[in-house]
């Protein structure tokens, strides 16, 4: 049966998607913060992260922002093959919706039109899209805006077989020490393994969206997860970098088939401020 | 150590603070980040007059959410200070005070602040709801064609930050970690 959907609903949801993931931290982020607050040995990391709770306190009583950079609006959309979008083109509706989303929600344009020339395009537009088809006639819809405080202090390696799983480890460790205090901890740490250069970059992305703490279901992967968020607890960085033991408050990890000449990692660092809301359509 | 500092902080009063120390900001402050810095290094390049008066100055790197109706500002939290290093040592130079941003600074930056007796704070990244309380007057005094980029005057009431580098360039980045630090 095919199901037909005006894309001014995508827009209108995608309005409200901005708005309300720049002001309230999902309930998992939420749960991951008092869990490292409660947990953080180094007295100012303590107070660093019970000025973030406040942080968030004030943002949705009052309406303000959870940070300032209120990201570059990365959007997942999974499409379901039955259905027939009418009413425009998706993509223009998409960037409707957060056009709408960062000037009604006095969000902030951080938006260049070209990275040379760096011209504000002043209504945060346009957004960074991908989309799936899958099955079914429904429409899931992923909005991430994403700060560049911690998207800068990300990176891709491009390993050797023979680099293995402790090459794989190395360097989401290193990622995360050169990262800091610039990337804003506690972090999130979202990985990409195997694929290619851009699918490993995409499937680091991916993991950030997440619910924080959810283990991969390949066992050897959810170890790996665990392992590597004991030892970034351990680097010493921790909250605002300024010393402690919660740097990392997750590490998601998402694998794919590769070539028999390589091994990408990609390892895509989020600030605390892990915004991400799913809805359904 | 907890402090209440007054803006301008006079250079005996630099010389007194030290890594680690938990400060309250009260007085007046200037914004700029990337693309304000820009600008007026080309203005410096063409030896023509900066702007703004920075001479024992602080400058908070930021560029604030709009604000909404009735409020002085909207989120107001620091952005990374690495990307303003290439600036911040002949800005120094010129008699800037100190910094307020978030994460490391480059050896020549901390050349500067030793050089100057100057200083750089940290403001809790990721933070900008809660600062913008301590924010009592925002205006822009140049570039507002930058939009939040533009350079604004401050005016900031016990705004809470922490000293990482010191005028004697100890860097609490550093040191911390170090405390913390396991295997």
């Amino acid at each position: 049966m095919i199901r037909t959907i005006n894309v001014n609903e995508i827009t209108e949801q995608i309005k409200e998607m901005c708005i309300e993931a720049n002001h309230f931290l999902s309930s998992d982020m939420i749960c991951a913060m008092e869990k490292a607050k409660n947990t953080e040995c180094s007295p100012l990391g303590k107070q660093i992260l019970e000025q973030l709770q406040e942080n968030l306190k004030i943002a949705g009583e009052e309406m303000i922002p959870i940070c300032q950079d209120t990201g570059m609006a990365v959007i997942f959309l999974e499409i379901g093959q039955d259905v027939h979008f009418v009413g425009g083109q998706l993509e223009e509706a998409v960037n409707e919706g957060v056009r709408q989303g960062y000037t009604e929600g006095f969000l902030r344009k951080s938006v260049v039109n070209d990275p040379i020339i760096r011209e504000n395009t002043k209504d945060n537009t346009p957004a960074v899209i991908y989309s799936k088809i899958v099955e079914g006639s429904k429409i899931k819809i992923k909005v991430a805006p994403k700060g560049f405080g911690s998207e800068n202090m990300s990176r891709v390696f491009m390993l050797k077989p023979a680099d293995s799983l402790e090459g794989v480890k190395n360097a989401i460790l290193t990622a995360v020490k050169d990262a800091g205090p610039n990337a804003c901890p506690p972090m999130v740490v979202g990985v990409g393994i195997g694929g290619t250069f851009e699918k490993c970059a995409l499937m680091a992305k991916e993991a950030l969206t997440r619910e924080t703490g959810a283990h991969s279901e390949i066992s050897y992967v959810k170890e790996l997860e665990k392992e590597m968020l004991k030892k970034i607890n351990q680097l010493g960085i921790g909250p605002g970098g300024l010393g402690g033991t919660s740097t990392a408050l997750a590490v998601h990890i998402n694998t794919y088939p590769t070539h028999i000449a390589g091994l990408p990692v990609a390892v895509n660092i989020c600030c605390h401020v892990n915004r991400h809301i799913i809805r359904e359509v | 150590m907890e402090k209440q500092i007054h803006i301008p902080i006079q250079k005996e009063i630099i010389r007194e603070l030290k890594s680690g120390d938990y400060i309250y900001l009260t007085g007046e402050i200037y914004t700029a980040r990337d693309a304000a810095h820009k600008r007026m290094n080309e203005t410096l390049d063409r030896n023509e007059k900066l702007p703004i008066d920075i001479e024992n100055k602080i400058i908070y790197y930021m560029g604030p959410s709009p604000a909404r109706e009735g409020k002085v500002i909207g989120s107001a939290g620091p952005t990374t200070a690495s990307r303003m290093d290439k600036y911040a040592p002949r800005l120094m130079d010129l008699g800037l005070s100190g910094m307020i941003g978030k994460g490391k600074r480059s050896q020549e930056v901390i050349n500067s602040i030793i050089r100057n007796e100057g200083i750089y704070f940290a403001a809790v990244g990721g933070a900008g709801a809660l600062l913008s309380k301590c924010i009592k007057k925002s205006e822009v005094v140049a570039y507002d064609d930058l939009g939040t980029e533009a350079i604004r005057r401050l005016e900031v009431e016990n705004f809470p930050v922490i000293v990482v580098i010191d005028s004697q360039g100890n860097n609490l980045y550093e040191t911390a970690i170090e405390e913390y630090k396991e295997g």
